[in-house]
Parts: C-alpha cells; structure tokens; sequence
C-alpha cells in the first residue's frame, strides 16, 4: 500500500504545510510517511511544489515524488504548466482547487489527460466562508481525506489540531470544519457527476 | 612576598619617585609581586612600544582581576614575538587563533566562561592596528554591538610593521610606508583616510572606550584597571611607537609617544556608553613639527624643498583634535 | 521517541540533549531552521546554562567556537555553502589547535552563479580542513551522528563536520527516533578537554611554528586523523549497543555481495540508490551500493576491501572539481582494486533531484557502455543546451573572415 502525493500551488497558499500534515496524519495512524518540500526563495505567490509519500512500509528514498498518485492543485492557474500533471499515470487523479465544474475547466482547456480521474472543490470559497480568508490548504487535505480512503478522518482532524493549536482553539476548529466540509463534498461529488471518467 | 626596604641613593629617581608615591598610586610594575605575564626573552625589536605597551597592559589586567584573566591574541608583531615554539613569554593563559578574529574568539571565550560558570575568569584581547581597525573590525564591531564581556586593547603602530611596513587603515596621512612612498609629487599616505576607532567604538555606545599611550604608564594602567572593573564591551587603543616602522631612534619611543599627545595628534581621553566623560589636557603643547621630525617616514616633509603644506595640513588636524576634545587647558578657560 | 518532524527540529532537538555550553551561529539558507530551533531552546532555558551568539559572520561564528572550545565549552554551530567558504580560513585552525567542536552543513551548492539548493560543492571544497567529515543518509541518522559526532570529536580532540542534504534533509518531515536525554547523557560524558584556557594552569595555545618543526606537527596531525578510523568505527559501535539500531560508522555496502557493478555514493541518495538496487536486483542485475558514511579521514582499506571483486564502480559526484574532474571520484580511485573501470559521474548539482528514474538510468548506461570510464561524465546533463551555448560562444570568439560581430 501506498500513496505518493504531488502538491503544486503558490509560495503563502500552504503547500508545504499540506504536505506536513498529511504526513504527520499518516504517521499517527502508523504508516510510515515523508514531506519533502521543493523550495525556492520564500517569496509569496511564486510557484511551489511539495512531495508527501504515505506507505506501509519505511520510506527509503528522498527524491521528490515523480510519479504521483494524486496531484493536488491548490491555484487553478499552474494548471497551464504541463510540469502540473508531468508522471502522473492514467489511474491517477487530480485534486484542482476551483468553484468551477469539471466540464467548465474542459472548455476552458484546462483538463488534459482524459482517463484521469479529476476532482473539484471550491476550496478557497469554502475557507473564506470559515475562515474569512482564502486559505484552501486544510479543505484540501479533507478532500484527499475524501477520494483515497487512506487516511483516517480523526488523525487527519488530530494532525490539523496540532499545527494550529498556537493559533488559537476556534482557527484549529475552523481548520478541521474544513477538512470535513471538503471530505463530504468529494464523497457526493465521486458519487455523482463530478468526477471525469 | 617580602621585599628589600629601599634606600634613595640604590635607584635613579624615576623609580625612587615611584616608591615615595602613597601605595595606592604606584604603578603596578613597581610592585615586586607583579604577574610579569610576558616575560623577558621574547624576540621583540628593540625600543618596541607594544611590547612595553603589552606588559604594562596585562600586568594591570591581572592584578585587577586578581589573576583571574584569559588572553586572546591576534595575528601580528605581538603573537610572532612572543611565542615561537617551542617558547612562550606568557605567564597568562594565552589563545592565539587567526589575524582578524580575536574579538570574536574572545566573546567565544567569555561565552564559555558564562556557561561553565567561571564568570569570575575575564577576558583581553589584544591586536594591533591592523587586526583592529581593518581585517579585524567585523567581529569587533559584532563583539561591541553584542556587548560581549571582553576587553578589546588595540596597539596601535600605525600600519603593518610585521609585515615589513605597509599602511593600515590607521596610518596617519602624511606618512611613508612600504607601499605608500612619498614618490614624484605625492606625500606619502593620502589624507582624507583612514578610520578613528575609539570614535567607531564609541559609535556602538559600548560601556567603555579609552585611549592611552606608553608615554603615561600610570595612565594606561590606570584605564586598564577602570576597564577591568566594568562589565560589558570594552576598548582600549593604545598609541605604540615602533621604532622600525617609523624610522625613530629605539631610545626615543617613549619620548615619541610623549610627543604625540603633546602635539594634539593623538587625543587621550575616556568615554562611556558613547560620550567623552574625560580628556588628559596637553601639559606642555607643542607644534606637530616637534613630534614629525624625529621620524623618517616623515622626512619627505623636511627635506629639501619640503612640504610645508603637509605639515600645515597635520597642524590643523591636531588643532581640530585640541578643539574638539578641549585639550589644551588654557584654551579651555 | 519516534516522531514525525522536520530534519532541522530534529537535529536541533538531539544537539540540544548534547548539552553544548556555546552555540554561535550565522544565518543561511538552508542550515537556518535548525539555529532557530536552538536559539530558541536558549532563550526559554529549556538548554541551560547555554550561550547563544548571534555573531556577524561565518567567520565570526566559528572564530567564537574556538574561543569557546580552547576555554573547555561544548560547542556547536551550523552553517551551509558560502557560509562555509567564509569560514575557511578558520577550518584548519579548529583543527590545527586540536579543539573539539560539532558543525552541521546543510550541504549546499558554491556560486557563481548562486544557487541555494543542495548539492555537496560547499563540503567537498574543504576536504582537506583537517575535521572529520560524516555525511548522513536520512534523518534518522543525521540525528544519530550528531550523538556520535560529540563522542567522536571529545575523545580524538578534533572538529567534527556532520553533513547533510541541504533542504532534502533538513527540510523533509518524516519519522525521527530523536535520542531520550538520558540516553544521550549515558552515552556522551561530560566534556573533559585535553587544553583549556584556565587561569589555574596557564596555557599557550596557537604558538608559531617554524620550519624547524612545521612538518612534524602537520605529520602528527596527518597520523591523528587516521587513527580516527578506528575511533568512529568504536562510537558507531558503541551507539549501536546503545541505541539499537545502526548508524553512521566508515561504509555503509548495500548488497555489495557478488555485486559485480557498485555504486558509490554519499548523503540522501542513498535511499533512492537502495530502491533502484533492489530493482535491479529482481531483475537480475548484480548491483549494490556503497554509502560513504565517513568521508573524512577517507577509509582507505575498508573501501578496498568493500569493492574487491567488482568489475565496475560508478561515483555518483554530486560536485565538480573544475579544472580536474571529480572530487570523491578521485577519492574512490585511491582505493579501489587494481582492474576495476571506475565510471565518474557528476549529478544531482544545484539541486537538480537525483530520482530513481535518473539512478536506474544511470546503471543501465553504464551496463550497456554508455558511460565509459576514461573521463568525467555528466549525467542528466541537458546536452542540446549545452552545445548550443559552446557554439555560440565559439561564434563570438572566432568571428567567420575577421569582420562581424
């Protein structure tokens, strides 16, 4: 078992924070996990990417994740850079932060690879609605939650919970609202008409 | 320790008159049990002004911390004379590591006595011009911003003399050196150079800045001992005549010295947290003239046809000196 | 207790069970989160007593951990690339005076031009410094050589540089063992230095040395550092009975058995170097790899023995040494068997990522002839690119029938 993560998003958007909490949610349910941060100079709005590997068995390997499982979007607009879906198989999916549907990014010529499997949450609407601001990082990760079964909604909610605990009880609270928010959203959207076969 | 009672017909009367001093204000080379931290032997040339300047200097820290003292030594004159292996001239436990880190080795020392609990084991380094106001002014700077309880004493040569004479960021203008000579219609060193770094130290408004020459042992010992009292960062530029680099004779070092300060070239005075609380005024002042011809690297000026305008030009500088410090007592009142 | 953190906390939290009594440190990317962390163990107390110097420089950092050294302190700091460089200067001086002390680098890449991701450029340059030289595989043992780092260099009383990949490493989040402090404080005795600046019992240290006696010292010191082989052979030894688990020692074989193609290697892509052997492996290729875990003293007969019997060595160099090839290519020449082709490759420079596609690639070419062994090969080297910029430069420096420009 395992599930190799791609993040690709902007320098102030989280992505590497995604990857973190994924991981350390991971490890809390037992499995073995990693976050490896691709960095540039830490200038906001740049293009970021992060790796997260979850497995059962230990992670040797420190190069980042090449061949993803899931890639999630965190700006819609990186979508147009083909190193965004560069690896990922034909099984893979796709994670896009948007309010648009799926057959909207397609007219948009925003959706390559027709056999991938995509998924869409309007997780920045989602966060300001909670959190007052554009933050789709904890949504997201709910969403992950949501289309891999992997991970345990409870370690997701205890590993959101600690990385904002400094922040105060209610951002924590609001951070794994999120998450569920997103989790239930992606659990209607795989079963309905959301998803791109 | 017991000590044979003097007799005045024994002893010249400098050291006579040391001894009909009040105990407390004689100079601690006078005192028989004085730590002697840099013994004799060493290899420095003769009529040199650090070496002097040295002695003096750590005795006084020594006695003023009761021995309780740690020496970090740049790269320079002072290091090479001092210890060439196998020998050593120090009776002080003495750090020598590189040329323009002494200041921070030290704080590095200070740090370590704090962590261990030896607060009570203080801290000099030492460095001459060179290693103080250029290769060495990063990790001072760092070391006064931090604050760091070290005494930072710079003897100040004017120039690179263990290198064979080359100008330092404190060599005064005017002067010949190795790589500044007075040739076609040029002066020597340039004016308009050079750093002042008793001023750069007062800058960082450390606890303590002074300067001293080996002209006035009790006064350098005297600032040496002031400083030890305090806490915190601390400078101490002492002028020191070298008698090689300066082309004075090796009997006048002191007398050059003398001259210096008398002259207003070199200001002694005291400050604290960035503001002068102290000057010593000029007992006797006497033109830059006085203090320039009894050393070649300002012959240039002398020779024929001379460069009265140079000479003016350092006049002036020592009347803005006298000025600005208010050292002349009678232009004062 | 295990955890899932971040290379630099976890670095930082082992150093602080250390107990180092002076920290100085610089800031640079990427060693900075590590320093962060510790200066703000100091400030809470949580390290006390413990002093931390927010020097000026590189320079000034290590210049203050030799002071801090030479007056008996345990002491640290950390530092990555062009930090490294400022320190040069005081390197061999740590070493020369014989005083102990711990340096993380986050390996990272030298300018010009400037780059701030990993590569091992920064370590390599200062290979001859005269500090030992580990060089970590993953986090768990980057943690556990810092234990063994402050054994090692207390009891050989020399400067222990602990390397590790530049945010590969240091930033990567994953599981930690981070040593409990009383398993540290059983393992790491109080520090006892050989000299030390004690006003009790007055010292000269950093004398001058003239002709007279200059090559003996630099002889003994040359002696000393051999003779740490055997000491960080012990300690790797010692922290295994200790800890239970393996970390650090001289090599590191991956089924170098019956291996007739070795690759050898150090840092982080040891991992993804194992992945790859075992794929071959299955396959049916007789591959292994060697980690070199110490690099500094280089452990010449253990290499020897480690690649008898192998027919080809490939050196992943993840620096150039411009002008003459390869640097621990050069180092693995020195030992390696009469007969062996070793293969030099440059990768992974200024962060470029050595992958497993890149790693199997790179076997697979050398099986089939394609890097050969007579000179340095670039591997993933965008070769269009760099031709075309020779041709262009040719074109400016030779203009076609003297006129033109």
């Amino acid at each position: 078992m395992k599930l190799d993560v791609r993040i690709h998003g902007r320098g102030g958007q989280g992505v590497v924070t995604a990857a973190e909490l994924l991981s350390v949610a991971a490890f809390d349910q037992g499995l073995h996990a990693q976050a490896l941060p691709s960095f540039g100079s830490e200038r906001t709005g740049a293009p970021v990417t992060a790796s997260c590997r979850i497995s059962d068995r230990p992670i040797r390997s420190h190069d980042p994740v090449s061949h993803p499982d899931l890639v999630m979007v965190q700006d819609l607009t990186l979508l147009r850079d083909p190193a965004v879906l560069a690896g990922l198989p034909d099984d893979g999916t796709v994670l896009v932060n948007t309010r648009r549907d799926l057959a909207d990014l397609a007219r948009g010529g925003l959706v390559m690879g027709p056999a991938q499997h995509w998924v869409t949450v309007p997780a920045n609407d989602l966060s300001r609605e909670l959190l007052g601001r554009p933050l789709p990082n904890t949504a997201l990760i709910g969403a992950v939650v949501g289309i891999t079964g992997l991970l345990e909604p409870e370690a997701v909610a205890g590993s959101i919970r600690r990385r904002f605990a400094g922040l105060g009880e209610h951002v924590a609270d609001a951070n794994v609202r999120l998450a569920e928010l997103a989790y239930d959203l992606v659990a209607t959207q795989t079963r309905g008409s959301g998803t791109h076969a | 320790m017991t000590t044979t009672p003097l007799r005045l017909y024994q002893v010249g009367t400098f050291a006579a008159g040391n001894r009909l001093l009040d105990p407390s204000e004689r100079t601690v080379q006078s005192s028989a049990d004085r730590a002697s931290s840099i013994t004799s032997g060493h290899r420095a040339c003769r009529g040199c002004g650090e070496a002097l300047a040295a002695r003096v200097v750590m005795d006084a820290a020594m006695r003023a911390t009761g021995g309780r003292l740690v020496t970090v030594n740049a790269t320079g004159c002072l290091e090479v004379f001092s210890t060439p292996f196998p020998e050593s001239a120090w009776q002080v436990p003495w750090l020598h590591s590189l040329f323009g880190n002494a200041a921070a080795v030290a704080s590095g020392v200070a740090a370590a006595m704090r962590a261990t609990g030896r607060d009570d084991v203080r801290v000099l380094a030492q460095a001459g011009d060179g290693g103080t106001v250029d290769i060495g002014l990063g990790c001072l700077s760092g070391m006064f911003e931090r604050n760091d309880d070290v005494l930072f004493v710079c003897y100040d040569n004017q120039g690179y003399m263990n290198t064979g004479v080359q100008r330092s960021g404190a060599t005064p203008a005017g002067a010949s050196t190795a790589n500044t000579r007075p040739v076609g219609s040029g002066i020597g060193n340039a004016f308009g150079t050079g750093k002042n770094l008793p001023r750069i130290a007062m800058a960082h408004e450390i606890p303590y800045v002074a300067t001293a020459t080996i002209a006035d042992l009790h006064d350098l010992e005297a600032k040496v001992t002031s400083a030890m009292s305090r806490r915190g960062a601390r400078y101490l530029h002492v002028l020191v005549p070298c008698p090689l680099g300066w082309g004075s004779d090796a009997s006048d070092t002191v007398r050059v010295a003398r001259l210096a300060t008398q002259s207003g070239l070199f200001p002694v005075f005291e400050a604290e947290h960035g503001t002068v609380t102290q000057v010593t005024p000029i007992r006797r002042r006497v033109p830059v003239e006085e203090y320039l011809r009894l050393q070649t690297r300002f012959r240039h000026l002398f020779t024929e046809p001379g460069r009265p305008d140079v000479v003016a030009a350092l006049q002036a500088q020592a009347d803005r000196d006298i000025a600005r410090y208010g050292l002349d007592p009678e232009e004062e009142s | 207790m295990r955890r899932q953190l971040e290379g630099s906390l976890a670095v930082a939290d082992t150093v602080a069970r250390c107990r180092p009594r002076v920290v100085a440190a610089y800031p640079i990317s990427p060693q900075t989160h590590i320093v962060e962390a510790l200066s703000e163990l100091v400030a809470s107390g949580g390290l006390a007593p413990c002093e931390y110097l927010t020097v000026e420089s590189e320079f000034g950092a290590l210049s203050a951990c030799i002071g801090a050294s030479a007056a008996g302190a345990r002491t640290y700091t950390a530092t990555a690339s062009q930090g490294l460089l400022f320190m040069a200067e005081a390197l061999p001086n740590a070493s020369g005076l014989g005083l102990p002390m711990v340096m993380t680098v986050a390996n990272r890449a030298l300018g010009a031009p400037i780059n701030i991701w990993n590569d091992h450029s920064d370590a390599l340059s200062q290979r001859d410094a005269g500090w030992l030289m580990l060089f970590a595989s993953s986090n768990q043992e980057a943690v556990d050589l810092h234990v063994q780092a402050f054994a090692l260099s207390e009891r050989t009383s020399l400067p222990v540089m602990v390397c590790m990949d530049g945010f590969v490493l240091t930033h990567a989040v994953e599981e930690v063992d981070v040593p409990e402090q009383e398993q540290v404080d059983a393992f790491l005795p109080d520090f006892h230095p050989r000299q030390s600046l004690d006003p009790d019992h007055p010292v000269t240290i950093g004398a001058m040395v003239g002709p007279e006696a200059f090559t003996e010292v630099k002889y003994l010191m040359a002696h000393r550092q051999l003779r740490a082989l055997d000491e960080v052979s012990a300690v790797a030894q010692e922290f295994e009975s200790a800890f239970g688990r393996t970390s650090g020692g001289l090599l590191q074989p991956y089924r170098t058995d019956g291996a007739e193609l070795v690759v050898v290697a150090l840092g982080s892509v040891l991992g993804s170097l194992a992945d790859v052997v075992d794929e071959l492996r299955d396959e049916g290729l007789a591959v292994g790899a060697l980690g070199i875990c110490c690099y500094r003293p280089w452990p010449f007969d253990e290499v020897r023995d480690a690649l008898r019997g192998v027919t080809d060595v490939v050196v992943v160099n993840r620096a150039v040494a411009v002008g003459s090839g390869s640097i621990l290519g050069q180092d693995v020449r020195l030992s390696a068997p009469r007969g062996t082709a070793v293969h030099d490759v440059v990768l992974g420079l200024g962060g470029r990522p050595v992958t497993r596609d890149v790693l199997r690639r790179l076997v697979l070419d050398v099986v089939t002839g394609r890097v050969g062994s007579d000179s340095l090969t670039f591997f993933d080297l965008d070769h269009d690119r760099a031709a075309a910029e020779l041709a262009r430069e040719l074109a400016d420096t030779v203009p076609a029938n003297g006129g033109g420009s």
